[in-house]
């Protein structure tokens, strides 16, 4: 038992160090083309969700009209997925003939975006509902017009809401476009699928480990640009060296200090 | 100048929250207004800058009718204040005091440059300009609203309970601060509260509002604590209103008696024909009374922990509240009279206060 988990992880390590898989040969697609098609889905996927959930959460948030289509999206999220890939696909490609692949493309990334807009759209929407009324009074009390109320205050105050948001919209994202392999579009997916098909397991794990691995880089590489974009008068990482909140990584310097000492 | 020409508010469910308020807010002046919880004192001070819209009548600033201009527009012109300051949390203390001048287009460095110039104004150190509202205090959050009201320069700030969320000392300390700095800029103010201290200290006029929005009174506060109108402004007005009202009148110049005193950290004197002795410093300021019945061992002299501190002072030319409260206070039962500078002039008894009291002019008959 141990030396056959042994195994299975080494197979699974073999097979991701095998350089003749990572590119292309004639008969086999490498993982870096997939790779990018994975990403390639995903994007377009979650900029079409953000044009639509951001503008439309920041309404519904400033206006408080309209509070219904955020539970409505919400709902979205049962559909099953597999199951609106194929209806689509079933009703979208026969339009487009030919060498193009566009037929799988917009069913597959209407599937990602209707996972997408969600979380987006709540999280917007809630962020903005969130602003704290005495703030929003003061910025219209002092001559803030309505667009400037919601781009000048409630936006960058909701941002670290949004983010959260877009965040767990791109985790599921990635992690749900290998259903794209179902169809003929490659992308991660396509090693779990053809892994699972020729009982060829190292190739189905290591597919696994590459969606894992891509998730976390891209969460890493939102989590980054948020860090940038959010006030650190909200995000409490004050530049000045003594601060009025106590923070507690701080906090706990001095004892390790006492205890080093 | 702030009319409310028979300004009324009804809400759609036929709550009226401001009944035909007839009342000008005179140019230069506080005036306060006051009233129990639905008396629609807020409701009145939203209306000036349309926060609220009346239902009915005109509010009028200066010779411009409010209704008449673009909401924006009318309130750059307005400071404005409310109770938690609402600062932006995402701004640095300097741009949340720099917000109107950025709005009304100002140069960003000139609208910065104001905006620090005003942080000392209202009392704040210059490296709390680059911080976060969330690193400041309660109390700083709210000189930092005051200082972006003020921004702008606006000849009209209104101010809804600006004072109240924080603890007691600190609101004293705004309030005279606040006091202080209207002093120097003569701005026109509304001033919202519910609590009739404040509205009797800060006020140079107060308008009691009773539920249901009618303005019971208005009145200067000597005037509104000595002569309430009806059974509602009185009960309002509270309990001491009397003893309050004392704080409206000038004792005068008193004439005291001239005092023997110790000086703190001389040698303890003994054999005192009074049983309290008055201890004061260098600089003649008065420090507080030695109990010359305690014991005390030969050879001791007069330190800080043998004082009594419980005596208030009075200033020379204060009201007639602080020279009697000076006397109450004092165990000896000698109210201490100080100079402007702090130092001793002599005491007084509670039954000299009480003369001058008396002596005051009478109520004048209507």
């Amino acid at each position: 038992m141990a030396t056959g988990g042994g195994d299975v992880i080494g197979d699974v390590v073999t097979w991701l160090t095998d350089p003749s898989h990572w590119t292309d040969t004639r008969f086999d697609t490498g993982i870096i083309t997939q790779l990018l098609a994975h990403v390639r889905f995903c994007a377009m996927a979650l900029l079409i969700a953000l044009a639509i959930a951001l503008p439309l959460g920041l309404f519904i948030g400033h206006t408080d009209r309209g509070r219904w289509l955020v539970a409505a999206a919400n709902a979205l999220r049962a559909l099953p997925t597999v199951g609106v890939l194929v209806l689509l696909t079933v009703i979208i490609s026969p339009q487009f003939q030919g060498r193009t692949d566009t037929g799988f493309l917009i069913p597959t990334v209407i599937v990602l975006v209707l996972l997408a807009v969600p979380p987006i759209l709540a999280n917007t929407f809630a962020g903005v509902q969130n602003v704290d009324p005495g703030v929003r009074d003061a910025a219209s009390g002092m001559g803030m017009t309505g667009s400037q109320v919601l781009f000048r205050v409630e936006l960058p105050i909701s941002l670290p809401l949004i983010f959260s948001g877009v965040r767990s919209a791109a985790l599921q994202l990635i992690a749900t476009a290998t259903v794209a392999s179902y169809l003929p579009l490659g992308g991660l997916g396509r090693f779990i699928y053809d892994g699972l098909a020729q009982q060829d397991y190292p190739q189905m794990i290591g597919g696994g480990v590459l969606v894992a691995a891509l998730a976390l880089l891209t969460d890493l590489v939102l989590a980054t640009v948020q860090r940038y974009v959010v006030s650190r008068g909200i995000t409490g990482r004050y530049a000045n060296e003594r601060t009025a909140v106590p923070d507690s990584r701080l906090a706990v310097l001095p004892e390790a200090e006492v205890a080093r000492g | 100048m702030i009319r409310f020409d028979s300004v009324t508010k009804r809400y759609p469910d036929g709550t009226v929250a401001v009944d035909d308020l007839e009342l000008v807010a005179a140019s230069g002046q506080i005036t306060v207004l006051v009233g129990p919880s639905g008396c629609g004192k807020t409701t009145s001070l939203r209306m000036v800058n349309r926060m609220i819209e009346p239902t009915s009548g005109t509010i009028w600033l200066d010779d411009e009718d409010t209704a008449s201009m673009a909401t924006h527009e009318l309130r750059r012109r307005i400071g404005y204040v409310i109770q938690h300051a609402g600062l932006f949390p995402h701004k640095t203390i300097v741009d949340n005091v720099a917000t109107v001048p950025f709005l009304l287009g100002t140069d960003k460095k000139r609208a910065r440059s104001t905006a620090m110039e005003l942080l000392e104004r209202v009392g704040l150190p210059a490296h709390f300009a680059k911080r976060y509202p969330a690193q400041l205090s309660g109390g700083q959050q709210q000189r930092v609203g005051v200082a972006r009201a003020l921004a702008a320069d606006p000849p009209v700030m209104l101010m809804d309970e600006p004072f109240s969320a924080v603890d007691p000392v600190v609101r004293e300390q705004l309030q005279d601060e606040f006091l202080r700095l209207q002093q120097d800029l003569g701005k026109t103010i509304v001033f919202v509260t519910h609590d009739i201290d404040e509205a009797v200290k800060l006020g140079d006029q107060v308008a009691v509002l009773r539920v249901g929005g009618h303005l019971a009174q208005v009145a200067t506060p000597a005037e509104l604590l000595s002569r309430p109108v009806d059974a509602f402004v009185a009960g309002f007005v509270g309990r001491d209103r009397g003893y309050r009202a004392l704080g409206f009148a000038t004792a005068g110049t008193l004439s005291t008696r001239s005092e023997p005193t110790v000086a703190t950290g001389a040698p303890l004197p003994t054999g005192s024909d009074d049983d309290w002795l008055l201890a004061v410093d260098g600089a003649r300021a008065p420090q507080g009374w030695l109990d010359m019945r305690a014991s005390a061992p030969a050879g001791a002299t007069v330190t800080d922990g043998l004082l009594h501190r419980g005596g208030t002072l009075v200033t020379q030319g204060g009201s007639l509240r602080a020279a009697l409260d000076a006397c109450l206070s004092s165990p000896s039962g000698r109210g201490v009279v100080v100079d402007e500078g702090g130092a001793l002039v002599g005491t007084i008894t509670a039954a000299e206060v009480l003369e001058l009291i008396e002596a005051r002019e009478p109520e004048p008959r209507t």
